[in-house]
């Protein structure tokens, strides 16, 4: 992993950050709130995880197994997550 | 999302960095881990009012520069790496001590918030929310020590010269223990700070 593409990951997860924070200050005030700024959080969190399994832990050049355990456990977390807010909806 | 794939190797490797045996133990802590975002989101669809109430006491800024604290700690600790294995200790050392110095900062912040709750009579037994955001966000914290230890033995080891391209094992095993805890602050941010 060269130094320019951690630097280009660590820039990235800055700004996804900084959606976030600003999803949850600002959001409700551009209509992104409810589902929709669930559904943007989320989708933002799992950007996020996968960068940092696939290039800071260095799973990125690894057997597909390895990756898909990571990003399994993602994915599983992020559906349980969606799940319990649409059953908090209903 | 991708960001210029890694070309370096043409066939996948076998096995991830570092020791097998610290895998099983992140793939177990992630499991935990798991476990405990699943049981604040069904708590919270029970308590949906407490719970969007509740987070609204929370420092929202606060949960954001330790996004950014331990964020950076982990692209520290993965230039630590890559400057290793390109022989370069010294180098490697510096960025460890960065590292370690982000993740000093995420304590503080967190120790901050921890006095403001305590100061104002919260405890594990205020409510369903606090008891959530107490235990899952002190669990965390521990692991966030423990990570600090292991970067503060990895920057000893790293000034002292044992790692090097030949011998990668230790710090890898290391550095993917870190990430591991910077993944998990990366779901449990959204989830109790922000997501409502």
């Amino acid at each position: 992993m060269n130094t320019r593409h951690l630097n280009t990951v660590w820039v990235v997860l800055m700004l996804a950050t900084l959606a976030t924070l600003g999803i949850g200050e600002f959001g409700a005030r551009f209509g992104l709130a409810g589902p929709l700024a669930m559904a943007a959080l989320l989708a933002i969190c799992f950007v996020k995880g996968r960068l940092v399994a696939l290039d800071f832990m260095g799973l990125r050049g690894v057997k597909f197994f390895w990756r898909s355990l990571l990003l399994g456990w993602l994915l599983l977390v992020s559906a349980l997550i969606a799940i319990a807010y649409w059953i908090a909806l209903k | 999302m991708d960001i210029a794939p890694d070309t370096s190797r043409a066939t996948p490797a076998a096995a991830p960095p570092g020791d097998l045996a610290i895998w099983f133990f992140i793939l177990a802590e992630l499991l935990a881990f798991g476990v405990f975002f699943a049981a604040y989101a069904f708590g919270r669809a029970h308590n949906v009012e407490l719970f969007n109430e509740m987070q609204k006491t929370l420092n929202r800024e606060a949960g954001a520069v330790n996004t950014v604290l331990l964020i950076t700690a982990s692209w520290c600790v993965a230039r630590a790496v890559e400057a290793v294995g390109r022989s370069r200790p010294a180098t490697g050392a510096r960025w460890l001590l960065a590292g370690i110095a982000c993740g000093g900062g995420f304590l503080v912040v967190k120790g901050f918030e921890y006095a403001d709750k305590f100061s104002a009579g919260i405890n594990l037994s205020t409510n369903t929310f606090y008891m959530f955001y107490l235990s899952l966000t002190f669990f965390h914290f521990m692991h966030v020590i423990l990570g600090l230890v292991i970067l503060i033995a990895l920057w000893v080891k790293t000034r002292q010269g044992a790692y090097g391209p030949a011998d990668m094992n230790g710090i890898e095993s290391g550095a993917a223990y870190w990430h591991m805890v910077d993944l998990v602050w990366i779901v449990l941010f959204p989830l109790v700070y922000v997501m409502r």
